[in-house]
């Protein structure tokens, strides 16, 4: 039962991406061709939401629902990391127009295909776990 | 309210209630990212037998697959309940240029029904788009430690230098495929 919550949120959420339509393909490339404000607007506003959300746990310093202090781990700041493996998952958002999240939800709205995308995706994070040492970071 | 529901939901109502979804994760003591998942499924898998990067325990990330088998529920709920039609509404000046790469129906389905559909796997665009596409977000998103949820989301709500430099990199790679790209790949 303690993971019944995770269910309702991840349902609520797929339903909010299905009916912003944010899990098109369409949206995605509109997006990146600058011909549409509503993808900005969806991320746009959910991050002043999260900062203002984010802000407020670190001030008051909220506690979690288990009753320790919510700890936002800051990420180690450097240039290829993000650069380039954000480049990289970029090209593949664009292309597919999907990112991990829309990918899952997708299979719900019953693009069945999208099952070889997520299953590639398996072998391209299983291939970065294999190369990683080798890569700049 | 069952009328409201039912049309295509403004930027205003998605955006908030991702950022209320990823303040629920961090109030039950986790963080909201979806693509740490890809990694679960591959430990799930056994690849923690081969690689060291797989081997942990996965069970403390129960609550993520929960959370993504929920999403995949949600989707299946709003497209057999609250879609009367799955018109996208794109803007005018999209469809005419998707109508020139050869998608003249652009917007009347959420995804291009030239491309996703299991036969277009037996074509070198349908492999590439759908094959190589999610390896690239595979390798990406776990080289930059997240993605659009993990990153853009999360990351930017807590003002991270490191997810501002991930987020731009997601547009070199997005803006570099889509202008240069996509319009050879798409009517190969």
């Amino acid at each position: 039962m303690k993971y019944f919550k995770y269910l309702v949120l991840g349902t609520i959420f797929g339903i909010a991406l299905t009916k912003a339509e944010v899990v098109s393909w369409y949206r995605i490339y509109e997006m990146f061709k600058f011909q549409s404000f509503h993808m900005y607007g969806v991320i746009g506003s959910a991050v002043v939401l999260g900062i203002i959300f984010t802000q407020i746990i670190k001030r008051i310093r909220m506690k979690s629902m288990s009753g320790d202090v919510i700890d936002i781990p800051p990420k180690r700041f450097s240039y290829p990391r993000y650069l380039i493996g954000g480049a990289i998952f970029g090209l593949g958002w664009a292309m597919t127009g999907a990112c991990p999240g829309p990918m899952f939800i997708l299979v719900g709205n019953g693009y069945l295909v999208v099952l070889v995308a997520i299953a590639s995706g398996l072998l391209g994070t299983y291939v970065y776990g294999r190369i990683r040492h080798k890569l700049p970071h | 309210m069952l009328e409201f529901l039912s049309q295509p939901w403004p930027w205003w109502v998605a955006g908030p209630i991702i950022a209320i979804v990823m303040f629920l994760l961090l109030y039950f003591g986790n963080n909201f990212g979806l693509s740490a998942n890809f990694r679960n499924m591959c430990s799930i898998l056994g690849a923690g037998k081969s690689c060291e990067f797989f081997d942990f325990d996965w069970k403390r990330q129960t609550w993520n697959l929960v959370f993504v088998a929920g999403t995949v529920i949600g989707g299946f709920l709003a497209v057999q309940f609250l879609m009367p039609d799955t018109q996208i509404g794109i803007s005018e000046v999209t469809k005419l240029e998707l109508a020139e790469l050869g998608m003249p129906n652009a917007g009347e389905e959420i995804l291009p029904p030239e491309i996703f559909n299991f036969e277009s796997l037996l074509t070198l665009k349908g492999i590439i788009i759908i094959v190589v596409g999610g390896f690239l977000v595979g390798f990406g998103t776990r080289y930059a430690g997240g993605c659009t949820s993990g990153h853009a989301i999360s990351g930017l709500s807590d003002l991270q230098p490191a997810s501002l430099l991930a987020v731009i990199g997601f547009f070199v790679g997005g803006l570099l495929m889509t202008w240069l790209i996509v319009p050879s790949l798409y009517t190969l």
